[in-house]
């Protein structure tokens, strides 16, 4: 299998480490779209995905990577579109004391802190 | 973050440099700390920890929440003796994020058409390793079964920091080969760093079964230091 030019496509075959991930995002950036980074910063019990997770969302919400199994990533989507807009970071807690997280499904009954940031030109 | 510390990062991976994205939580400022040439940062020590445990972590620092998340330079597998049992290793050890390279100096095993894509070395593995500089992020397999192919291969990889080298062979075949390198100068220190019989025993038969256990070694002795 040779390199393929989008780095996102070997992404169907193989996990992207952070690294990968972040070449992948740069170049949905450089081709003009708008790009927001999630990052898991803390977990508590058990939690799908270590500190240190990563994904990665264009303006189309599609998705690179991941910060939970799947559990929270509607979530951290529908953030990170507004983050695209205002450019503001933020972060988002998950967990089962939290009434609102808990209907986003968290099930796995850990809490998770995810940093959501906005991919800048310069 | 800036598309300049995606660059920053891709060029410390390209120079096999671990670095460590510093985030400040609170205002989202970001910067890169080369633990090796910044040791005098003053998030220096928590940055080498974050490397070695190759684990992310979260500090405060005067009033600040700091998250460190550390990007090493991606594990490598050198896999010497382009057989059967690498066909099924090598995808198997991408995926679990290796590098891989396969040495073998018989360019009938170590063909294009049997490892589509890999880094192919077609050399004597003493030396074709030795040029390749195993580190401690290294893992160094043999399994050609041939003493000329796979005694000078480990006989390299003792002498380096790889985190793992493994052999295939059964036990009759790994006692005979521990009595060759011996032979050579190894110690017994170092002789007892090959894992061999190769693999976690669970009672893998095919060639992919094998892979499997290789992989799970390897990530065992990866992530939990040596095998108990």
């Amino acid at each position: 299998m040779t390199e393929a030019t989008d780095p996102s496509a070997r992404d169907r075959y193989a996990p992207l480490d952070s690294g990968e991930l972040l070449d992948a995002a740069a170049q949905w950036k450089r081709e003009g779209r708008s790009v927001a980074l999630a990052t898991v910063i803390s977990t508590w019990g058990s939690s799908p995905r270590p500190a240190g997770s990563m994904l990665a969302v264009d303006g189309d919400s599609r998705i690179l990577g991941s910060v939970s199994g799947g559990c929270v990533e509607g979530a951290v989507v529908q953030e990170a579109l507004e983050i695209m807009k205002d450019g503001r970071p933020r972060v988002l807690e998950f967990g089962v004391s939290d009434e609102d997280a808990w209907s986003v499904g968290l099930a796995c009954g850990g809490t998770v802190r995810v940093y959501v940031e906005r991919l800048e030109d310069g | 973050m800036k598309l300049s510390v995606v660059e920053q990062l891709r060029a410390a991976r390209e120079a096999k440099a671990p670095v460590v994205l510093v985030t400040r939580i609170d205002d989202g400022s970001q910067r890169l700390l080369d633990v090796d040439r910044q040791p005098d940062d003053p998030l220096a020590d928590s940055a080498l920890e974050a490397v070695r445990t190759d684990r992310s972590l979260g500090i405060s620092e005067n009033g600040a929440e700091y998250f460190l998340q550390p990007f090493n330079p991606p594990v490598r597998l050198f896999v010497v003796g382009a057989v059967h049992i690498a066909q099924a290793l090598v995808p198997m050890a991408q995926l679990a994020g290796y590098e891989v390279t396969v040495i073998d100096p018989r360019r009938a095993f170590a063909s294009e058409d049997r490892f589509p894509g890999v880094n192919l070395v077609c050399q004597w593995p003493g030396e074709a390793l030795a040029a390749l500089e195993p580190d401690r992020r290294s893992a160094v397999v043999t399994l050609s079964h041939d003493p000329k192919i796979d005694d000078p291969a480990l006989k390299t990889a003792l002498a380096t920091e790889a985190f793992y080298v493994g052999s295939l062979g059964s036990r009759r075949t790994h006692s005979g080969r521990l009595e060759r390198l011996a032979a050579e100068g190894l110690t017994k220190a170092q002789l007892a760093h090959i894992h061999a019989p190769i693999g976690l025993d669970i009672g893998g038969r095919s060639p992919g079964e094998i892979a499997v256990s290789i992989v799970a070694e390897m990530t065992q002795t990866l992530r939990r230091g040596k095998a108990e």
